[in-house]
């Protein structure tokens, strides 16, 4: 039972053997739970550190969860097909590093985006098509291209950052602000998590993606073409890890072909923890969110309260098995 | 050995699943228990069993009060059930699944000549002699595999032997098989518990029959001094106004056209026609290519010669896209893992199908999808508080006339139906048949896949029989009989 279940449970004390909530009601109160458990830890640091809840802070905080929270997007759709992608930290990087040459060799802006998204929507419909027509589980083959892919980028960059780049466009993707208060980024992440609300609600590719994720034979069998799914989810996934290939480069206006190792993990943790089932057909976008943005904040409080980077590990993975285990317990 | 369950209650949450329910069985006799679905007969037996504890009532075994607190208890009781879904793991061998958890050791080392050597005692005494038992469980038959958990039932000196739908997923003769063992069982001593919907099987087989219904006990009988009009009005609390609601249309024009259709290995020279409004029965026995047929016209399986026509124009169907597109629908068999998306609502599993209806570009229109969901609900009397109700909350009957609804949205000119009613009340089934024939009524052809020839005979208008994929003959449903039928699908005229 989730904590805010819990809480409105003990204030109603209802006689037992009356119907207690409807399932609908019961099943959002679930949904929430993680919603309740990132402002818990708000109000708690706000209290710990007189520092953590000034805009200057929330905004970076916001920045930092923004590179997590457009991967773990697209892992979103991924999981929800009953998927794994593995390979986004390693699409970033090839992308970053292209579109890093691209600038250096005095291309513009614009066209090193555009092909750094394009090619990260490449990289991710192969991965697609292999997993999809090609049948093999997912996890192996993400776990293929990742390490493909990561020496893509290393053999492109010859394995050393690519650095400095004189436009102020490339550098306001990452590093700009809106309105002078804003990150970019952060504007780039809520309006990137409308979109795919948006998707996943309301167009007809959204319910084919629940269905397929749900039980794939059904949903063929009722003329989805799941295949094509699939392939347009992992192509989404790839666009999704150049976009934050493209925040971070701006960002540290440097291309590291080891960048990104290590981001397929975070992102997998924000899905999860928003409640979204790695078995496929159930979760939302908006749990992504508040998963994202609860390692972000705390990342953020654990490095305010000075505690050292190994104990904000254990604390992190404690973190996380708790809320997996909470959302369990009721099922 | 006499097991009486006294005043059993049960509820999960809110929902009174059994209320005071009486029922008892002596050894040597074979007891129905019959109810619609969410009777309540699976949560008795999952009490009798230990899965589930009572939240008021007793379990008396030989006299003494009992309490079952786990299935091992009630095994150490006697008591063992064999569920729908068999308990194997098909990973491991015949006799390593006999002896799960008991496995007979030297030493702390497994002894596999002594395993081997019981376990070919125990298959011997429920007739699977001819079973290897080093064989991986998952590679027998599901009969075979029924065998193996009988056996394994025995070994553990089990006294009441509970079966839920065992002859659901078997063959007609596996069944035979299947009832010549429960027959020896009986002359035993053995109680067995016989949980079913099919009242054809419950009248060859068993002795006593007890009936559950909305979690009540509403009688026992004796088998030979009741009849299915009887049962029938316990199970659903009024007469059963007709079994087989007649169709009141005459076929129109041809409207489906199959000519030498045949696949890569199951099927071969398969021609038919069917006209609007009419239905096609297709009987024979399971593995004699009935599935296969609608498989293939839907695109599913791969065709190697044949012409397909829908109201004069050639069809080429590669995928079930291209089946949906020309306007052919296809209820399959086993509605758990290819018909629903069981984690799905009822209404977005009702508007799978035909989802663009409601779009445009791509985008749905919520409302009138709801609107469309409501009529379907209303139209094809499907009972669920609610259109945002998980479908797998739904009873059988209710979720298989959601798979319907997934079709009619869009009324479809063909209908291929497998196995329409399978694992459907008694209730149910006549609310479908009524669907059927609305739909044959508005001018679809229909093509109907069955294992029950009572219901072949009743709703078909002519009956296509297979035998080992080609067609042994076409009948007119109203001058031909069962016996006719079996005789052509076993491959004598």
């Amino acid at each position: 039972m989730s904590p805010l279940e819990n809480a409105v449970l003990e204030k109603v004390h209802l006689p037992s053997g009356v119907t207690r909530l409807n399932p609908q009601r019961k099943a959002l109160l679930q949904k929430l739970g993680p919603l309740v458990g990132l402002v818990a830890i708000c109000i708690g640091l706000a209290f710990m550190s007189p520092d953590f809840l000034t805009i200057g802070n929330v905004m970076d905080v916001a920045r930092q969860v923004s590179i997590n929270a457009m991967i773990a997007f697209g892992m979103t759709l991924v999981i929800l097909l009953g998927g794994i992608d593995l390979s986004v930290g390693s699409i970033l990087a090839v992308s970053s590093v292209l579109m890093a040459m691209l600038l250096h060799a005095g291309h513009s802006s614009v066209l090193a985006v555009a092909v750094g998204i394009l090619a990260g929507a490449f990289m991710g419909w192969v991965n697609g098509i292999v997993i999809a027509p090609g049948k093999v589980a997912p996890f192996i083959a993400t776990l293929a291209t990742m390490t493909l892919l990561r020496g893509v980028a290393l053999v492109l960059s010859q394995g050393s950052p690519i650095s400095d780049f004189s436009s102020d466009f490339f550098s306001m993707l990452g590093g700009g602000y809106f309105l002078t208060l804003i990150p970019v980024p952060v504007v780039s992440m809520l309006v990137v998590f409308a979109l795919f609300w948006f998707v996943l609600k309301k167009t007809v590719f959204g319910r084919h993606v629940y269905a397929t994720g749900g039980n794939a034979e059904a949903a063929r069998l009722s003329g989805v073409k799941t295949d094509r799914v699939q392939i347009l989810v992992y192509t989404l996934s790839g666009i999704m890890a150049a976009i934050a290939g493209v925040i971070l480069t701006s960002r540290l206006n440097s291309a590291q072909p080891t960048a990104g190792a290590g981001y397929e993990l975070d992102a997998i943790a924000a899905v999860v923890l928003g409640g979204t089932s790695l078995a496929g057909g159930r979760g939302w976008i908006f749990g992504t969110l508040v998963g994202a943005l609860l390692i972000g904040v705390l990342n953020n409080g654990l490095n305010l309260l000075g505690v050292s980077a190994f104990y904000q590990q254990v604390i992190k993975g404690a973190v996380i098995l708790l809320a997996v285990l909470l959302d369990r317990s009721d099922k | 050995m006499q097991v009486a369950m006294k005043g059993i209650s049960k509820a999960f949450g809110p929902v009174k699943v059994l209320e005071g329910v009486d029922f008892s069985i002596v050894g040597g006799e074979i007891h129905a228990l019959m109810g619609e679905n969410g009777a309540g007969k699976s949560t008795l037996m999952k009490i009798l069993s230990g899965v589930y504890t009572p939240d008021a009532g007793s379990i008396v075994v030989d006299g003494k009060p009992t309490a079952m607190r786990s299935t091992t208890d009630a095994e150490s009781h006697g008591i063992a059930i064999i569920h729908q879904e068999l308990n194997l793991i098909p990973q491991l061998s015949v006799m390593e699944n006999l002896f799960l958890g008991r496995e007979p050791q030297r030493f702390g080392v497994l002894d596999s000549k002594r395993m081997r050597v019981e376990a070919a005692i125990w298959l011997n005494k429920v007739g699977g002699s001819q079973i290897d038992t080093a064989r991986e469980a998952g590679t027998l038959s599901i009969g075979q595999q029924q065998l193996v958990e009988i056996a394994r039932s025995l070994s553990l000196n089990a006294q009441v032997l509970i079966m839920d739908e065992p002859t659901a997923a078997l063959t007609d003769k596996e069944i035979d098989t299947l009832f010549q063992i429960m027959a020896d069982l009986r002359s035993h001593g053995i109680a067995i518990v016989y949980v079913s919907h099919r009242m054809e099987e419950m009248f060859r087989i068993c002795d006593k029959v007890s009936v559950l219904r909305d979690g009540h006990f509403v009688g026992e009988r004796m088998v030979r001094e009741t009849n299915f009009d009887e049962i029938v009005k316990l199970m659903i609390g009024r007469e059963l106004q007709q079994r087989f609601p007649a169709r009141e249309v005459e076929p129109g024009a041809v409207r489906f056209k199959v000519e030498d259709l045949a696949d890569e290995n199951k099927i071969s020279h398969i021609h038919f026609e069917v006209r609007a409004g009419e239905l096609l029965g297709v009987a024979g026995l399971m593995g004699s290519g009935r599935s296969e047929i609608l498989r293939t016209l839907f695109g599913l399986r791969k065709k190697t010669s044949g012409q397909v026509r829908l109201d004069g124009a050639t069809l080429d169907l590669r995928n079930p896209t291209d089946a949906i597109a020309a306007g052919i629908g296809f209820v399959t068999e086993d509605r758990k893992s290819q018909g629903l998306v069981l984690g799905m609502s009822v209404r977005e599993n009702a508007t799978l199908v035909h989802l663009s209806e409601y779009a445009r570009a791509g985008i749905v229109n919520s409302q009138a999808e709801n609107e469309a969901v409501h009529q379907l609900i209303s139209e094809l009397h499907i009972h669920t508080r609610d259109s945002e109700l998980e479908v797998k909350s739904l009873s059988g009957g209710n979720q298989q006339k959601v798979v319907f609804a997934k079709w009619l949205a869009k009324p479809p000119k063909v209908l291929l139906l497998d196995e329409p009613t399978r694992g459907v009340d008694v209730g149910g089934k006549a609310e479908i048949y009524q669907i059927m024939n609305r739909l044959a009524a508005s001018g679809t052809a229909i093509v109907m896949v069955s294992s029950e020839l009572p219901e072949v005979l009743a709703m078909s208008d002519r009956i296509l029989v297979m035998n080992e994929g080609r067609q042994a003959a076409i009948f007119s449903a109203k001058t031909t009989t069962q016996q006719q039928i079996m005789t052509a699908a076993s491959g004598g005229l």
